[in-house]
């Protein structure tokens, strides 16, 4: 660069400066360039950026109650729920002006089961309400505060008050608390009751298992990888398709497979006990625990450990062993200074892969995971197909994502990620 | 320590042989001693069998069959680290992990050598090939020729008294081969270590060493010096595969004074110097002459020399000297080379000529 600040910019032969005119032959090369990767760009962009960027927004969206309730939302906010009254008149009827409309449109119930999920009883009580207030005159039939009390007593709670007011703003952080096991108190956030507490515990758990899934794994494919890398390459090919095989053949079948093995009934115990190891009314719980949900995602996991060791190990030339022998290394120390340093970016690629695909695993801990074997996915999948509790699903996800990366940023901070290597 | 049962010899190879399969023979009864300070060269085409020989010294291979002894011990038994022979691989197999002083200090550390004297050490031998402002640097940083002469360094750092090398310099281009092979001799010469090292090249192999032995089927086929080796090969082979070669065939019409008269196929008579066992009356033989010993001018052959004649095919100016294609006796492949002197004959295609040479320069070998 110092060359070029002192006799000002290079120009092309027709006077134009040089970067320009580079630029300009460049462009159409680039264009062609974007042309050809616009479909995927395009299918990344619809099907992995979208949907993601959609979850990261569900987990704070709240736009439902002041939707639903627009009036009674403005009428609410100057009422302070520690003063220990009821909100006054005012609030009430545009309470049951909002509801009018909202039975109209039938969107009370929606909101009902929304708020449900920070209180319970909330929604049988919008919907109860809503049948009566159908049949009211929003000038006749006021006063409204004793109707609401009269319809359900619940309206004269301030806990079902507070809740509506808590949750009137467009977003919330409302989920995120749900899913560190908090809730908004009278004071800002505060703790679940211990006896609703599971999220902190079943993140800890999916971290704890995923590691000694990945940590399993490793140990079980370095010398499984090593003997392919240094058998040669036509066996290595034929007992590449023995790590392959599970593959073909589908994950329910290789999990339900781990089912017949483990249980009580199955066949290691049975061959424990005939082998007097165990005794027949002792016989050992190796499933619908994390014992079991381990074995099996270890075993289904574990092609993706051996595929990225064998391909860096491949590249070990076998001589430096022998250097290091020649020189004076023992075996171990060959080994341990030598080739194991060199194959550290295929366990760091391997570890990766495994440890990112186990945190997220469903199947598996659903089949063999009982209560104690499932993973924070399977409560994920349980908000989004059960309880239909999106909000709190994305929440969870969102943490999740943001757990992966950070892990990812620290892997990256203490071993490099130009370490890792695919092959 | 030199036991005096093995008189001077430092490596010394008896009754070596070596199967892969247990069907063939890779080395075919080897016999080799080589004294202290020597620099053997091991010479051969590929599949000769002479990396084996050097792995098999070097202790990743075993002996299947005889004994290998160093400084008068035998060392079948002794794992590689415990041999302490220094070796120099082909693609150098520099730690790439490790910079160019790891690398150096790792043959100290695994010899629990303490911090200082391992620095002064590395520092030695980095100085030694001229690497000394690199112990920083990886391998990966480093040129090729560069890479070469940390990977001797490191061979030398911890004073082996054999060091091995195998086809160190097969991956450097010429100029820079020619540079190190001098200074490889050089440095073995001045630091008194004996060394094997293994070529395919015999360029390499003729201006390194001391001795040279040159393998072939698994049995080494001549272990003589250098000169030796070019000027009196005892076989064809030898004689083929050093240097530039010349060769006719033809029978053996008698042996007098010490010369073999060689009657070729097409009828012409030679005097040759009978080299091989096999060169009796009567017997087929193969004669070998070298290019440059060649003659063509009458005045400087002997009195009653025996001629034949010789009809030249191309002419190739070469600069320092001349080569010109030769049909002899029914040979195209013919080849004499003459030095580019201001008085010298350019001989033109087409015209016929006449040649002889002295009796020692043609050599009658195995058929």
């Amino acid at each position: 660069m110092s060359d070029t600040t002192d006799t000002g910019p290079v120009l092309a032969a027709d006077g134009t400066p040089l970067k320009r005119s580079l630029a300009r032959a460049l462009r159409r090369q680039k264009l062609r360039a974007l042309m050809l990767i616009a479909p995927l760009l395009l299918f990344v962009l619809l099907t992995f950026i979208l949907p993601i960027v959609d979850m990261l927004f569900r987990s704070v969206e709240n736009q439902i109650v002041s939707e639903t309730l627009p009036k009674t939302v403005v009428e609410l906010r100057d009422w302070d729920a520690s003063s220990g009254e009821l909100p006054g008149e005012a609030v009430f009827a545009a309470l049951a002006a909002d509801m009018k409309v909202a039975v109209e449109e039938k969107t009370h119930t929606r909101l009902g089961s929304r708020l449900n999920y920070e209180k319970t009883g909330m929604s049988s009580l919008f919907r109860k309400s809503g049948r009566k207030v159908k049949r009211w005159d929003l000038v006749e039939d006021a006063p409204f505060k004793e109707k609401f009390i009269d319809i359900d007593k619940d309206w004269g709670d301030i806990e079902v008050w507070r809740t509506i007011q808590t949750y009137s703003p467009k977003l919330t952080n409302g989920y995120f608390l749900n899913s560190v096991d908090m809730q908004k108190g009278v004071d800002g956030a505060e703790a679940r009751p211990e006896n609703q507490q599971i999220y902190i515990t079943l993140f800890g758990r999916t971290l704890f298992m995923s590691l000694m899934i990945t940590g399993s794994c490793i140990l079980l494919a370095y010398p499984v990888a090593w003997i392919l890398a240094n058998l040669p390459s036509r066996t290595a090919n034929m007992l590449m398709i023995l790590v392959l095989l599970p593959f073909w053949t589908s994950l329910l079948v290789r999990t339900s497979a781990w089912k017949v093995m483990l249980q009580q009934q199955g066949v290691i115990n049975d061959v424990l006990v005939w082998l007097g190891l165990v005794a027949d009314d002792s016989r050992l719980v190796m499933i619908n625990n994390q014992f079991g949900t381990i074995v099996a995602m270890t075993h289904i996991l574990l092609p993706f450990m051996i595929l990225p060791m064998y391909s860096v190990m491949q590249t070990i030339a076998p001589t430096y062993l022998r250097a290091a022998k020649s020189l004076g290394a023992t075996n171990w120390t060959a080994f341990w200074r030598v080739y194991f340093p060199q194959s550290v970016p295929g366990i760091g690629a391997g570890s990766i892969l495994v440890f990112i695909l186990a945190i997220g695993y469903y199947i598996t801990p659903e089949i063999v995971g009982g209560t104690k074997g499932v993973f924070i996915s399977n409560r994920i999948a349980y908000h989004i197909s059960s309880s239909l509790n999106w909000g709190l699903a994305a929440a969870l996800g969102t943490i999740l994502l943001a757990v992966v990366l950070i892990l990812y940023w620290a892997y990256d901070k203490i071993v490099g990620i130009d370490n890792v290597k695919l092959g | 320590m030199a036991d005096s049962a093995s008189n001077d010899a430092f490596v010394e190879f008896e009754r070596v042989q070596k199967s892969y399969d247990g069907e063939t023979l890779v080395v075919k009864d080897l016999n080799l001693k080589m004294p202290k300070g020597e620099f053997l060269t091991m010479l051969g085409p590929s599949g000769s069998g002479k990396t084996t020989c050097l792995m098999m010294l070097a202790g990743f291979e075993t002996a299947t069959h005889g004994d290998i002894r160093l400084d008068g011990v035998s060392i079948n038994n002794i794992p590689p680290h415990k041999r302490g022979i220094g070796m120099v691989f082909q693609n150098y197999a520099l730690f790439p992990h490790m910079t160019i002083a790891e690398n150096l200090s790792f043959p100290l550390e695994v010899r629990k050598m303490g911090k200082s004297e391992r620095e002064a050490k590395i520092k030695r031998a980095l100085d030694m090939v001229e690497m000394g402002d690199f112990g920083g640097r990886r391998p990966s940083q480093l040129s090729g020729g560069q890479q070469q002469r940390v990977a001797l360094a490191r061979a030398l750092v911890f004073e082996p008294e054999l060091v091995l090398m195998d086809e160190p310099l097969g991956a450097l281009d010429k100029q820079l081969r020619e540079k190190m092979q001098f200074e490889i001799t050089h440095l073995a010469h001045s630091l008194g270590i004996t060394t094997v090292y293994v070529t395919h090249d015999q360029t390499e192999a003729l201006t390194m060493s001391d001795r040279v032995a040159v393998f072939d089927d698994g049995r080494i086929q001549q272990l003589a010096p250098p000169d030796q080796l070019y000027e009196a090969p005892i076989n064809s082979f030898v004689a083929q595969f050093i240097g530039e070669n010349n060769t006719l065939e033809g029978t053996v019409k008698e042996i007098k004074n010490g010369l073999a008269l060689v009657q070729l196929d097409d009828g012409g008579l030679i005097d040759c110097s009978p080299v091989h066992e096999s060169v009796k009356a009567g017997a087929r033989t193969r004669v070998s002459i070298r290019p440059e010993r060649v003659e063509y001018n009458k005045d400087r052959l002997q009195e009653g020399a025996h001629t034949l004649k010789a009809e030249v095919l191309e002419f190739i100016y070469m600069g320092d000297i001349f080569r010109t294609r030769l049909r002899v006796a029914g040979n195209d492949e013919f080849i004499i080379k003459t030095r580019n002197a201001p008085d010298q004959v350019r001989l033109k295609p087409g015209e016929t000529i006449e040649i002889g040479w002295l009796p020692e320069d043609c050599r009658a070998l195995d058929a």
